[in-house]
């Protein structure tokens, strides 16, 4: 299962990417995969602020709906438009073109409460 | 007590087993005075033919639109229902309140729901209709609590002419969620949206009202949703379903949600119930849409089918999230309302609402002119009911009308202390020029 070394992760699936003041969030992989298909993603508002562990979007897939939590507090400053016409773009590239949202960080220091790669690996092995 | 079928040793075995020696010793914390009624001195017991005679002249004592001609409305009307509807929702096929826990083997009822969602879109002009809720009023609520889930919003402006029935369980619903409810002003008995960009503010979710309103005067909407989209908040519009084979519908005011009262179409009134609620709203908003949504589609030969869309992502998987909880629809009452429209159709459905708007306008022209009475909101537009001011309480009235034949209309004292000896009369289709002419010679008398 792909862990890029360069990214953040939560135990609930979400990464993400910091890119100077912003981060770029995304569900992993292994949440793709056991998701399966998906067919349609709820995504958060712009200009919407919320907390760590907030719900900011759901993701449907044929047999299930997952809601994603943000891993980060913030404002959320865009989102994925490319979704809401091609939800599978979460399951082709989930850490690239399926990306979901950005979130201008209210606290950088809430990134050392994210799991290194190396320990999200271990969760999901 | 024997109302279980438990024997007299389970009962002992149940009672040792709580460690109490008699089922009164159970109950011993409940008042005296309550276990009392407990055990009731009934009469001796009747034969079937018996309780037949007696249940049956206690019937026949009630007065309802069958022994009377009705002008009672007030959200319930005596519409004519052609008896093809109770024969054909009697059929054992259909006989049933209920979508069936394996939905998808019930083709039938299926399609007669997709064909309900159907008609109730082209009726309001709106793109999505549900499976249907309870009734009117818990379809409004819903639509309230849909608009807080779409726009993160807690606070509602509220027409005081709606239904007051409807506007309580609205409150209800509202109260438990920690949602407000604000009042608009109203002015010769229509809303005043005056300044109602003013009163929109960043809290509110949505503008509800409802037209014809519970005075039976049609609220002028037109450039209300303009006014309420740019302050993105929803408008939600109650509507009488007859009516809308002649007025504006929802979609061309532009509303983002719909609901209505379905009684008027097929089904009886009974009292007060079961009815129907009919919920609609934009395309957009179709995963925040309460309830259930059948869907058409096609099988793995290519054939048409019919299946259950939302629900088990909402009710089954997101559950305590999901956006309601409403599990069940009307699905008889839907079926009866399908029916109607279907043997109605479009030309059949403007008939009796032109007949509504001519029966109505012809009986209130009539009384505007009778010495002692007035029509307090003359020169107001009203589709099939109005207001009018009589001489006398209108209880005393309503008891002069009944020992005639006739039921006479609402008693708007009931609602607020201004209202007192106003009456609100409904004059559908079914009223035939002579019944309408009696009635009006017994107003005359007072």
């Amino acid at each position: 299962m792909n862990v890029p070394a360069d990214l953040k992760y939560t135990k609930d699936h979400e990464w993400a990417r910091v890119e100077g003041a912003v981060a770029v969030v995304g569900i992993t992989e292994y949440a793709q995969s056991q998701l399966g298909d998906v067919v349609y993603i709820e995504l958060p508002k712009v200009g919407d602020v919320i907390s760590r562990g907030d719900v900011i979007g759901t993701i449907e897939a044929v047999k299930t709906v997952a809601d994603i939590y943000s891993p980060l507090s913030g404002e959320i400053v865009a989102v994925n438009a490319a979704l809401k016409d091609a939800s599978e773009l979460v399951n082709k590239d989930p850490f690239g073109e399926g990306w979901i949202t950005n979130i201008k960080l209210a606290d950088p220091a809430e990134l050392n409460t994210l799991l290194e790669p190396s320990d999200y690996e271990k969760l999901i092995s | 007590m024997h109302f279980i079928p438990n024997t007299s040793e389970t009962e002992r075995e149940i009672l040792a087993t709580l460690g109490v020696d008699s089922f009164n010793d159970l109950i011993a914390n409940i008042p005296e005075r309550y276990r009392k009624l407990c055990s009731i001195d009934l009469p001796p017991v009747l034969s079937e033919i018996e309780i037949a005679r007696t249940v049956g002249a206690l019937a026949a004592k009630n007065a309802n639109s069958d022994t009377q001609a009705s002008f009672l409305g007030g959200g319930s009307y005596d519409h004519f229902i052609p008896a093809a509807v109770d024969f054909l929702i009697s059929r054992s096929e259909f006989y049933t309140a209920y979508t069936p826990y394996q939905p998808e083997v019930s083709q039938g009822t299926l399609q007669a729901i997709y064909e309900y969602q159907s008609q109730i879109c082209h009726l309001t002009d709106l793109d999505v209709a549900n499976a249907s809720l309870y009734d009117g009023a818990t379809a409004l609520a819903e639509a309230a609590i849909m608009a807080n889930a779409i726009t993160n919003r807690n606070k509602f402006l509220v027409s005081p002419l709606i239904n007051p029935l409807a506007r309580q369980v609205l409150g209800t619903y509202l109260k438990a969620r920690n949602l407000e409810m604000v009042d608009l002003p109203e002015k010769n008995g229509r809303t005043d949206f005056a300044d109602l960009s003013e009163k929109i503010d960043e809290q509110t979710a949505a503008v509800l009202v409802q037209s014809p309103n519970f005075l039976g005067i049609i609220e002028d909407l037109n450039g209300i949703a303009e006014t309420v989209h740019a302050k993105n908040a929803l408008l939600a519009i109650s509507v009488d379903p007859i009516s809308l084979a002649i007025l504006k519908t929802p979609g061309e005011l532009g509303a983002d949600v719909a609901v209505a009262e379905g009684q008027p179409l097929g089904i009886h009134q009974t009292f007060g119930g079961p009815y129907l609620g009919i919920f609609t709203a934009r395309r957009q908003f179709i995963r925040n849409i309460p309830g259930r949504i059948v869907g058409q589609t096609v099988d793995v030969d290519g054939k048409r089918g019919y299946v259950l869309v939302l629900q088990t992502r909402e009710q089954h998987i997101r559950r305590e999230k999901a956006t309601s909880n409403i599990c069940t629809n009307e699905g008889l009452m839907a079926l009866a309302a399908t029916i109607y429209l279907a043997l109605m159709g479009k030309t059949g459905l403007r008939k009796v609402a032109e007949l509504c708007l001519n029966n109505s306008h012809y009986l209130a022209q009539k009384i505007a002119g009778l010495p002692g009475y007035s029509l307090p909101f003359a020169g107001q537009p009203f589709f099939k009911e109005f207001v009018i001011k009589t001489p006398r309480p209108v209880r005393e009235i309503a008891q002069a009308t009944l020992t005639e034949g006739f039921l006479s209309g609402v008693d708007l004292g009931h609602y607020r202390p201004e209202w007192e000896n106003l009456m609100l009369i409904a004059v559908t289709e079914k009223r035939s020029q002579q019944e309408i002419d009696a009635f009006f010679k017994i107003l005359a008398k007072f």
